[in-house]
């Protein structure tokens, strides 16, 4: 991959939250690219550092939480020295984020023209109040809200379009990149299906690149170009769509896949089961953090984290199982039958 | 128990209502002309549920889904209709002669934090029941709840007797809401969305153990989900609710091999699948479920319909069957035969 395909560069990524109870490792050393223009589903379950990962590519964590370290390359330039002032210039205009609860998001005072226009006016795009209202009306419009609602409030408007909203905002200032965190979770299927088709036609129209955080493996396979898979504050494995579905490579991502219910099933059909519960990161399991429910734990597993590497081509994995320095006798002695 | 009586009706409902009052507040309602208004959450609803089945109730939020388990159990009283509860009906039962029934019918919700008490030992919660139902059995207490605890895969036993919630993981916690359920010896239990809020990777053990169980014990479930894939997991045959109506009642492979109405078709077609490829192709419905409190007339999903004509939105379809054992509640759905 040349440099120049690469919007943003996330390297050596460290993120910790201090408890009473000791520090608690969200984001353990994670490393991953992001190329322009795609979308890149970004999959786990709850408390696997997903939307901790999320955020920190925003540098919006905070105490007791934050970035102990790594680099955020973001068109080469690494966010992580900049000052806040201009880290805020840069959230918004280049990133924007949507988040699950869009009424968390949206000022219940402040009616859709007020958000639209103060973050247009805020960013310095227009001087006028008149031309960034005009521009709102356009922009509410591409996300299928009918001009005249731009005076209602968010409590007057359906999940739907608080969620349309959201983008429209992040839209205003053309941002590159939008981070959308289990941003279809609270809307219903038709609607979420309906939201996913916007951010198909936004992305092509507005070259946008979308990091799509769910743990909704079926909105993945719906929209995402590649897949990365997240297990207790590690990335697990990182294909395109197409290797994380059809052959994937971590025995996590292959129970993922296999144990989740899916329309298509048919009378008979059983799901996979996995062993256990996800770990509590307070006290991760040493080694590989999923070996305690690995079904093809090796005795290194439990000693060792394994490397993220490629497997082949761009498929990048960090699992024993396809480490090639693996002692085979290991292999063996350690495998469960 | 015995399963003597498999294929006769547990639970029927027979067009039942409930509207909700909408409180405008003092001056609104001073200002207020004419009727007063009302939420139809449920809106004529009839279906049986026949002992040993897992009847589904599915629908977008809104659409009445959690209503209808209420009344089914009469947790809500129906504004109008009747409940027959083993040919008994618990519509016009005082709260002393329910009471006595409740030990048959049971209930697993969303949320399990919300639904123990923090302050109560997971042996104190599961015998709770016992105490209320089947006071002689209290000295036994221990001995069953031994017993309830080994049947939802909480073993060994005593490690968990003395714990607490928060002491549990949100799968173990779900696990003593079905093992308090199950103390009883109940014959119908409603669970709503009981998977919900679990991790992905542990919904699939949670659906098996409900399966493993309703054989074991001679259950009935009414499941209650927005979950089509879930649904089609678990559930023998399905209800589709839109806006307080039935739209369609079927077996399972019906509804989902040939759904006759084109409300069930939609959401048919938006339930992404997990495999990108096979991304939707087909439109979806524009829109979103409207109010409850001004329901469309005639046909509630006709603003929203690509089959509707003038007659939809004059005449309320009746519920139909079509096929045998395939009710449908559309003008028009003979073409989908």
């Amino acid at each position: 991959m040349m440099t120049n395909d690469i919007l943003y560069s996330i390297q050596g990524l460290n993120v910790e939250y201090e408890t009473r109870l000791g520090a608690v490792k969200a984001v353990d050393n994670v490393s991953f690219d992001i190329q322009k223009g795609e979308v890149l589903g970004l999959v786990g379950e709850s408390g696997c550092g997903k939307s901790t990962l999320g955020k920190a590519l925003l540098r919006m964590i905070e105490p007791p939480g934050r970035i102990t370290s790594g680099k955020l390359l973001f068109d080469d330039l690494d966010l992580m020295t900049l000052s806040s002032s201009r880290m805020r210039e840069y959230r918004g205009s280049r990133i924007g984020m949507i988040f699950q609860d869009p009424m968390t998001s949206l000022n219940p005072v402040q009616n859709i023209a007020d958000h639209l226009t103060e973050v247009m006016l805020t960013h310095g795009m227009y001087s006028g109040k008149e031309e960034s209202r005009e521009h709102a009306e356009t922009i509410i419009d591409r996300m299928g809200i009918r001009p005249e609602r731009i005076d209602d409030y968010p409590h007057q408007l359906s999940g739907g379009m608080r969620q349309r909203v959201m983008i429209a905002l992040a839209l205003a200032l053309n941002a590159d990149l939008i981070i959308a965190d289990e941003a279809t979770t609270s809307l219903d299927v038709i609607v979420e299906a309906q939201f996913l088709d916007l951010l198909r036609e936004l992305r092509d129209e507005f070259d946008l690149t979308i990091i799509l955080i769910t743990h909704n493996i079926g909105v993945v396979a719906e929209l995402a170009d590649r897949v990365a898979v997240m297990y207790a504050g590690r990335i697990a494995e990182l294909g395109t769509v197409y290797d994380a579905f059809e052959q994937p490579l971590h025995p996590y991502s292959q129970g993922l896949m296999q144990s989740v219910p899916n329309i298509r099933l048919e009378e008979g059909d059983t799901l996979y089961k996995m062993a256990g519960e996800p770990p509590n990161l307070l006290q991760p399991p040493t080694g590989c953090r999923f070996h305690p429910r690995c079904p093809q734990a090796m005795d290194i597993c439990s000693r060792t984290n394994p490397n993220f590497r490629t497997s082949h081509a761009d498929h990048y994995v960090s699992c024993w199982l396809y480490e090639e320095h693996t002692d085979e006798k290991e292999r063996q002695s350690g495998a469960i039958s | 128990m015995s399963d003597k009586n498999n294929g006769s009706v547990l639970v029927s409902l027979k067009n039942i209502k409930k509207w909700f009052p909408v409180h405008l507040g003092f001056f609104a309602n001073m200002l207020a002309r004419g009727e007063p208004e009302f939420v139809r959450a449920v809106d004529g609803v009839s279906f049986e549920i026949t002992r040993g089945e897992v009847f589904g109730l599915v629908g977008e939020s809104g659409s009445g889904k959690t209503t209808v388990g209420r009344l089914a159990l009469r947790l809500l009283e129906p504004t109008e209709g009747q409940v027959f509860f083993d040919n008994i009906d618990i519509s016009t039962h005082s709260h002393e002669e329910l009471r006595r029934l409740r030990a048959r019918m049971q209930v697993i919700f969303q949320d399990p934090m919300a639904s123990l008490n923090p302050r109560m030992s997971v042996s104190d919660a599961i015998a709770h029941p016992l105490q209320i139902h089947y006071p002689e059995k209290v000295k036994e207490k221990d001995e069953i709840v031994r017993a309830v605890l080994e049947d939802v895969g909480l073993a060994p036993p005593h490690i968990f007797m003395n714990k607490y919630p928060h002491q549990l993981s949100g799968g173990q916690r779900q696990r003593v809401v079905i093992a308090r359920a199950l103390v009883t010896e109940p014959e119908l239990i409603l669970a709503d969305e009981p998977i919900a809020m679990a991790d992905v990777s542990v919904r699939s053990l949670l659906l098996d153990l409900m399966n493993r169980l309703k054989d074991e014990h001679n259950l009935t479930y009414l499941f209650i989900t927005h979950d089509l894939a879930t649904a089609k997991y678990i559930c023998d045959r399905i209800g589709v609710m839109y806006l307080g109506k039935l739209v369609e009642v079927s077996s399972l492979t019906a509804v989902y091999s040939k759904p006759l109405h084109p409300y069930t078709q939609a959401l048919m077609a938006a339930v992404p699948i997990p495999d990108p490829n096979r991304r939707r192709s087909q439109a979806l419905p524009r829109g979103e479920i409207p109010s409850p409190i001004n329901p469309p007339s005639g046909c509630r999903f006709h603003p929203r319909c690509p089959i509707a004509k003038a007659e939809c939105s004059e005449v309320d379809p009746e519920m139909r069957e079509l096929e045998p054992g395939h009710f449908v509640a559309c003008h028009y759905a003979e073409q989908f035969l």
